[in-house]
């Protein structure tokens, strides 16, 4: 039988119950994106809340709907529960209406996580596009609160605009912690002194000493994967070697419901993040 | 337990015709709601009965593909037809059911999940097929990582009287899947009916106790045989076949066949296939408010993967055509649902054949794929190439 089991003693006992969760703070991103801080009214759920890098919450506002939303915080940050959401359908929407101290229902963490674990002793290259670095900020969080235990660290970050990138006032800090963070932007505009064009522009230049060390982390279109693996793979990176994180239409996140089935994956349970060689078959097939 | 209870235990009893209300009356007695079949708008479907005269005796089912019609039996059997559009699916997983609440407080909304207790049901005249769907969804709703309460709870106090099929449908190929047409195991009690009533098996503690309540004898050595013979007469009608070897990866090695575009030609997408089928499970969750907005249930509903926005994400379909959909459907009850939950998931009961408007048969179109597969394998294969339309 497939699937991951609940890793946090968060998990009430009947998988439909939200908790309660107040909106502690928004700060805007980028244009149409937000960073939504949560915290649980309950406060033995506010200490103990833990996730672990690429997990998911379902984010319910009553009478609305819910939504999946990959949690974009530092798992050892237990202040707040970051949500970086980007308005794209009803429930983002309504969200973007609500004010700090009104409440939403939250089920969650779901789904299986970056392999942190397995980077170790390793060189890690972490590959993102637009909203797509959010699912891999915790990741970044983790690899650096232990950095020494990793070889060299990359982020090779791409938006389609310089007003598109995430998190812009963190990287200052994130080089400071080790770790080498590239940006490029697919349309520059005036003030832009950065790199223009796609991702791999940069990954085509980046140096790979040692590819049997080395893995790759990505989230960002599907089309952006790609191609990302596409230049792993022609600089020799093994497929093994390669995590995506996938989307698709999710509604009840614990792999009843039969919406976000991709082949005979189910992604709220068995993704969203996957070893590559796992889905790799699946991901060139059109419309599955 | 009585005496008498002792020495019908583990061998076949004789209950005869007018004892089955007396088995009714005792499950109702017990606090069940017993669900049987009845003949309802021209099909028998499930629904609740409190007497044995509301059973279909007399009728039976005549069914192809795209083809359901009642017709009277020479007898006066209770249990001589096959399967109806409905499945116990329905009173198991409902076609609707809340999973959650919320409730706007002075200091902010509140979630819940009801707690009333679940209905107990009695489930009258389940067939072998219909048993291994019941054992397919404990593996979805139960068996995983995440437990269906709702599911949980009605499966856990069901009884289950099972019968045998003596008859059985053009569309029914339950041997292909290993499934029937004799009940195996999964049930409380079975029933095989001949001409003067019912040679009973005993499935559980709670069909021993059950039946020791009832009017029953030892059943005959010829009573056996009768019982024999019913039930070969439904093996000796079973014609379909669906050819199950290596399925999985057929299937999963022949995703751009041609064969899905000429399916996609007859399917309508209309979802039918699913709403009969006793195994599919897919849902959707959605908001009922009241008209204060303050009290919101999660209503839980059956929903399919011919549905066009089944699929829908971030602006865009995943599945935009039929051909999609459909191979989405075959795909995964006859191949992928091997990967999820370790068998198939179709049990042979032949219901999406038979109520298809168009009369599309899956044994047909798999056999259409395995008569010329294609060598372009898509799982099998190794290359990386991008997608269509990307970039």
């Amino acid at each position: 039988m497939r699937g991951t089991p609940p890793v946090t003693a968060c998990q009430p006992a009947n998988p439909w119950l939200a908790y309660t969760a107040r909106i502690h703070a928004v700060r805007d991103e980028t244009p149409g994106v937000a960073t939504y801080d949560l915290m649980f009214d309950d406060p033995a759920l506010a200490d103990g809340f833990t996730f672990r890098p690429g997990q998911f919450n379902i984010l319910y506002l009553p009478g609305v709907g819910e939504v999946a939303i990959s949690i974009s915080g530092d798992p050892h940050d237990f202040s707040s529960v970051p949500h970086t959401i980007r308005e794209a359908g009803n429930v983002t929407h309504a969200l973007a209406r609500m004010r700090e101290g009104e409440t939403i229902g939250v089920r969650g963490p779901f789904g299986s996580s970056w392999p942190v674990d397995e980077c170790r002793g390793k060189d890690v290259l972490l590959v993102a596009g637009g909203i797509g670095l959010a699912p891999l900020r915790p990741a970044i969080y983790e690899l650096l609160a232990r950095r020494d235990q990793f070889g060299t660290l990359t982020l090779l970050y791409g938006a389609r605009s310089p007003d598109g990138l995430l998190y812009t006032d963190e990287y200052g800090a994130w080089r400071s912690a080790g770790i080498d963070v590239q940006t490029t932007v697919d349309r520059a505009h005036t003030g832009w002194t950065g790199n223009v064009g796609v991702v791999t522009l940069l990954l085509d230049r980046l140096p790979l000493p040692r590819t049997n060390d080395t893995l790759l982390l990505t989230c960002g279109p599907e089309v952006m994967m790609w191609y990302t693996i596409q230049a792993a793979q022609r600089r020799g990176l093994p497929r093994e070697s390669v995590y995506v994180s996938l989307e698709r239409n999710m509604n009840c996140a614990i792999g009843l419901c039969g919406h976000c089935q991709f082949g005979p994956e189910f992604l709220c349970k068995d993704g969203p993040v996957f070893r590559y060689d796992r889905v790799a078959s699946i991901l060139k097939v059109d419309d599955l | 337990m009585t005496a008498a209870a002792e020495s019908t235990l583990n061998s076949e009893t004789f209950l005869p015709r007018d004892g089955l209300q007396k088995l009714i009356s005792h499950l109702s007695g017990d606090g069940f709601t017993v669900i049987g079949p009845k003949v309802d708008q021209g099909a028998i479907v499930y629904d609740e009965i409190e007497n044995a005269d509301e059973l279909p005796r007399g009728w039976t089912d005549r069914q192809e593909p795209g083809r359901y019609r009642l017709e009277r039996r020479e007898d006066d059997a209770y249990f001589g037809f096959v399967v109806g559009p409905h499945s116990w699916k329905r009173f198991l997983f409902p076609p609707r059911a809340t999973v959650a609440t919320a409730d706007r407080t002075e200091n902010g909304w509140e979630m819940a999940t009801p707690d009333e207790p679940a209905p107990r049901y009695a489930f009258l005249g389940v067939r072998a097929c219909e048993i291994a769907a019941m054992k397919i969804q404990d593996r979805i709703f139960t068996g995983g990582s995440y437990v269906d309460p709702v599911y949980q709870r009605r499966r856990e106090s069901a009884f289950i009287i099972a019968v045998n099929c003596t008859t059985a449908a053009a569309t029914c190929f339950c041997v292909s899947m290993n499934t029937g047409p004799r009940c195996g195991s999964g049930f409380d009690l079975a029933l095989t009916e001949i001409a003067e009533g019912f040679v009973i098996e005993v499935g559980s503690d709670a069909g021993s106790e059950l039946l020791a309540r009832l009017p029953v004898t030892p059943a005959t050595d010829e009573q056996l045989s009768h019982a024999d013979d019913e039930r070969q007469q439904a093996v000796n009608q079973i014609q379909r076949t669906l050819n199950t070897d290596g399925i999985r990866d057929l299937l999963l090695n022949n995703l751009e066949h041609p064969q899905w575009s000429d399916v996609a030609k007859r399917c309508l997408s209309c979802t039918n296939c699913t709403m009969v089928c006793p195994t599919c499970f897919c849902s959707t969750v959605t908001e009922v408010s009241d008209l204060t907005g303050d009290h919101v249930e999660r209503q839980r509903q059956w929903d399919s993967c011919f549905n066009i926005d089944f699929s829908y994400m971030n602006g865009g379909i995943v599945r935009d055509d039929v051909r999609s959909r459909y191979r989405q459907w075959l795909t995964h009850k006859l191949a992928s649902w091997h990967d999820q939950f370790d068998s198939s998931g179709c049990v042979g009961c032949g219901r999406c054949i038979t109520w298809c408007p168009t009369g599309i048969d899956l044994t047909a179109e798999v056999a259409a794929i395995r008569n010329a597969p294609r060598a372009k394998a898509s799982v099998a294969t190794e290359t990386v190439t991008p997608q269509e339309g990307s970039a």
